[in-house]
C-alpha cells in the first residue's frame, strides 16, 4: 500500500469508528443470521430439483408418477436403476450399447475438432497471410448460426450417399454414427478453432522468439513450445465438445431416429419423456442421472479451467 | 503480431522469407479448410441453393428420381407472410417472443446473479466456501437433462412444483386442488398486460408455459452470472470504498457508484453473450413446452426444427435457415456495437 491510501484508510477507520458500521470486524449477529437465511433460501432453490429426482429415482417401478415430496419415498429401491440398466426403453437396445453409442461419437467428434482445429488456430494467431481476415470472419459467420439452421441441407447431402455393400446390404451415411459425427464436426470444428485461437492470443510470445533465437523454425516452436502450452486449453475445448456430441440431439433425433442399433443416450432420453410417454418417472430419473452424472462429475471437478475457458466462447448447441 | 512477423520473415532476408511464412499458414490451415468446406461451407452454401427449390421428402428417394422445382423466393414470401401451411405460424410474433424471452431472461440473469455474487462478498459471511461450491450445480447438469427434469417439475398432477406450493399453501388454509396449475398447457395467459398486444399486430400473449421455462432457465443461468460477477467484484480496489465513505456516501451511492461501475465492464459482454445463447436455446422450449400451447411459446430454432424434422420441408426449412442467419446478424452487429460503446465508457 502506498503511503497516501495508508493514510487514507487510516482516516476512514477512525472515521467509520464514529459512525459506519461496515470497518467493523464482520457483521453483527442479526446480520449474520439475515444473510445465512437468504444463503440457505437460494441453496434450497439450487438444490431442489437435482434432490427431487434423486428422490423419484427410487420409488418402485409400480408407481407411474410418484406420491408426494419425500425425500426417500415409501418402499424405496434400487430397482429403477437396474431396469435402465438392462433395458432402459421399449427399443431392443442395452444401456450399454446406447452408452457406447454416445461415447464413440461425442469421443471421434471432440478428438478430431480439437487436432484439427489446433493447427488452424496457430495459423490465424501467429502468422499474418493474405485472406486472413476473410476466413476469419468466415469462421465466425458459421460459429453464429445455431447448429440446427444446418440439419436441412446436412440431412439431404448424407442422405444421398448411398453404398450398395456386398453382404451387408445398402450403407446410408445418413443413417450411421459415422454421418452423425460429421455433421456434429462440421459445428464443433469452427468452435474449436475459434476457442483455440483466443487461447493462443494469451500465451505470451516471449517464449517462441527465443526459441526463433536459438534457430527454431516454424514446425518447431508449433511442435515444442506452443502445442505444450496449449494442453489445458486443448483439454477444455475438447470437454466442451465432449459434452456437446454426449448430449446431441437435433442431428441424432433427425438422421438416427429409424435406426434403432444407432440410438444413443440421448434419443432414449427423449422416447421416456412427453405428456403420454408410459414410463414410469422412477424410471426416467434413473436414466437422466446416469445419463448427466459422468459429465456432470468432471465439470464439478475441473470448473475453474471450464468457467475460464467458457469466457472465450461457447459450443454452439 | 506485426513484430513477430516481421521478425520472422526479417530472418529470411524479405520477400522470400514473407513467402515461405505464407505457405506454411496455408499448410497450417489445410486440415480443417479441407474438412470444414465438405460439411460446412459446402452444406451452407447448398442450403442457399435449396432455399430457392421446394425440396420435399419424396425428393429425396433416389428410386422415384424426383427433382425439385426451382420456385424463386416463393419459400422466403411465405415464411415472412406467414403464409406456410403449419398451424399457428406466425413469423413476426415468433421474433418478437424470442426476442423477449432472450432480454426477460438475461435481464433477470443479470439481476439475481449480481445480487447473490455481492451476498457472497459480504464481509465475514460463514460457510463462503460451502455456499459457492454447491451454487454452481446447476451449470455442470447437461441441458438437455435439466429441460426433461423441469419439465416433469411442472407436471400438472405430479410435478414437484405444484405438491411443493400445495405444501405451502396449506399452512395458509388453502385446499391442495388450488395447485392443479397446468403450467405447461394452459391456454389463457396469466398477466395480459405484460407484452400487450397492438392493434393488428400478432397475439403475443404469453402462456404460463413461458413463466415456466422463464424459472428454469434462471435457475440454469444466473450460476455463472455469478462468477463473472464475483471475479469482477474482487478486482475492486478497497480503498474506494474507504475513499467514498470520507465523502461520506451512502450505503446505496456505494453501491452505485463504486460496485456498479467496477461491474459494468466485466458484465455487459457477458450478458450479450448470454443474450445469443438464451436467444438460440433450444432445449427448454422444445422438451418442456414443445413451442405450446398453440405455438405460443415456439422460438427460431424449435421451428427450424420442426420444419426439418417432423415436416420434412427441406426447401421452406432451407429458406427459414438464411433469414435466421440475417437475423442473428443484425442482432451481432447491433450488440457488437453496444459492446464497444461501453468499452469506452472511463470508470
Amino acid at each position: 500500500m502506498t503511503a497516501v491510501a495508508e493514510e487514507r484508510s487510516f482516516i476512514a477507520k477512525r472515521l467509520s469508528g464514529l459512525s459506519l458500521r461496515s470497518s467493523r470486524r464482520g457483521p453483527g449477529l442479526l446480520r449474520q443470521a439475515a444473510l445465512q437465511a437468504l444463503c440457505v433460501f437460494v441453496l434450497f432453490t439450487v438444490l431442489f430439483p437435482i434432490v427431487w429426482v434423486f428422490s423419484v429415482s427410487l420409488n418402485p417401478l409400480n408407481l407411474s408418477r410418484p406420491q408426494g415430496l419425500d425425500i426417500i419415498p415409501p418402499g424405496a429401491t434400487f430397482d429403477a436403476y437396474f431396469k435402465v440398466l438392462e433395458s432402459p426403453t421399449a427399443n431392443p437396445i442395452s444401456f450399454v450399447e446406447l452408452t457406447a453409442n454416445s461415447l464413440k461419437v461425442a469421443l471421434s467428434t471432440s478428438i478430431v475438432s480439437v487436432l484439427i482445429g489446433v493447427f488452424a488456430a496457430y495459423a490465424f494467431s501467429r502468422l499474418r497471410f493474405r485472406g486472413r481476415e476473410v476466413l476469419m470472419l468466415m469462421i465466425l459467420a458459421v460459429l453464429m448460426l445455431p447448429a440446427v439452421a444446418t440439419l436441412a441441407p446436412l440431412f439431404v447431402l448424407l442422405n444421398s450417399i448411398r453404398v450398395e455393400l456386398p453382404l451387408l446390404g445398402e450403407f446410408n451415411l445418413r443413417q450411421s454414427l459415422l454421418g452423425l459425427g460429421l455433421a456434429i464436426v462440421s459445428g464443433l470444428l469452427p468452435f474449436a478453432i475459434w476457442n483455440l485461437k483466443g487461447y493462443l492470443d494469451t500465451i505470451p510470445r516471449d517464449l517462441e522468439e527465443a526459441a526463433w533465437v536459438d534457430g527454431a523454425g516454424l514446425h518447431q516452436t508449433f511442435l515444442r513450445i506452443i502445442l505444450p502450452l496449449s494442453v489445458p486449453a486443448l483439454a477444455v475445448t475438447g470437454f466442451l465438445g465432449f459434452i456437446a456430441g454426449w448430449t446431441e440431439f437435433y442431428f441424432t433425433s433427425t438422421f438416427l431416429s429409424g435406426s434403432v442399433p444407432n440410438h444413443t443416450l440421448a434419443l432414449a432420453l427423449y422416447s421416456m419423456t412427453g405428456q403420454f410417454a408410459q414410463t414410469p418417472w422412477a424410471q426416467f430419473s434413473a436414466f437422466a442421472i446416469l445419463f448427466a452424472l459422468p459429465p456432470a462429475i468432471v465439470y464439478f471437478l475441473a470448473q475453474r479451467w471450464i468457467t475460464s475457458g467458457l469466457a472465450i466462447g461457447a459450443v454452439k448447441g | 503480431m506485426a513484430a513477430i512477423t516481421a521478425r520472422f520473415s526479417g530472418r529470411r532476408s524479405g520477400g522470400a522469407g514473407q513467402q515461405r511464412t505464407q505457405r506454411s499458414a496455408y499448410l497450417y490451415l489445410v486440415p480443417a479448410f479441407a474438412v470444414m468446406g465438405l460439411i460446412t461451407i459446402y452444406p451452407l452454401l447448398y442450403q442457399v441453393w435449396m432455399s430457392f427449390t421446394n425440396t420435399e421428402l419424396q425428393h429425396l428417394n433416389q428410386r422415384l428420381g424426383l427433382v425439385p422445382d426451382f420456385v424463386g423466393l416463393d419459400n422466403y414470401e411465405r415464411i415472412l407472410s406467414s403464409a406456410l401451411a403449419i398451424p399457428n405460424f406466425d413469423f413476426l410474433r415468433l421474433i418478437i417472443y424470442n426476442l423477449w424471452w432472450a432480454l426477460s431472461n438475461v435481464a433477470i440473469h443479470l439481476v439475481i446473479g449480481v445480487g447473490i455474487a455481492v451476498l457472497l462478498n459480504s464481509k465475514g459471511l460463514w460457510f463462503r466456501r460451502f455456499y459457492r461450491a454447491l451454487y454452481i450445480l446447476p451449470v455442470v447438469i447437461p441441458p438437455i437433462i435439466v429441460a426433461t427434469v423441469w419439465a416433469n417439475m411442472f407436471d400438472k398432477n405430479a410435478g414437484a412444483v405444484n405438491l411443493l406450493l400445495a405444501t405451502g399453501g396449506k399452512w395458509l388454509g388453502l385446499p391442495p386442488e388450488t395447485f392443479q396449475i397446468d403450467w405447461l398447457r394452459q391456454i389463457a395467459p396469466p398477466l395480459p398486460w405484460l407484452l400487450p398486444n397492438v392493434e393488428g399486430g400478432p397475439d403475443l400473449a404469453l402462456p404460463l408455459a413461458f413463466y415456466a421455462m422463464l424459472v428454469t432457465n434462471t435457475w440454469l443461468g444466473w450460476p455463472l452470472n455469478s462468477v463473472v460477477a464475483t471475479g469482477a467484484l474482487q478486482s475492486i480496489p478497497h480503498e474506494l470504498y474507504e475513499a467514498a465513505e470520507i465523502d461520506g456516501a451512502s450505503n446505496w451511492q456505494k453501491f452505485r457508484n463504486v460496485t456498479l461501475a467496477y461491474l459494468r465492464p466485466a458484465m455487459v459482454p457477458y450478458a450479450i453473450y448470454g443474450f445469443v445463447i438464451t436467444f438460440n436455446l433450444f432445449h427448454l422450449a422444445f422438451f418442456m413446452s414443445g413451442g405450446g400451447p398453440n405455438g405460443r411459446t415456439e422460438m427460431l430454432v424449435t421451428q427450424a426444427y420442426t420444419l426439418v424434422n417432423n415436416l420434412h420441408f427441406y426447401g421452406i426449412g432451407a429458406a427459414f435457415s438464411v433469414i435466421m442467419f440475417f437475423i442473428l446478424l443484425a442482432i451481432t452487429l447491433v450488440t457488437n456495437r453496444m459492446a464497444k460503446a461501453t468499452q469506452t465508457y472511463s470508470l
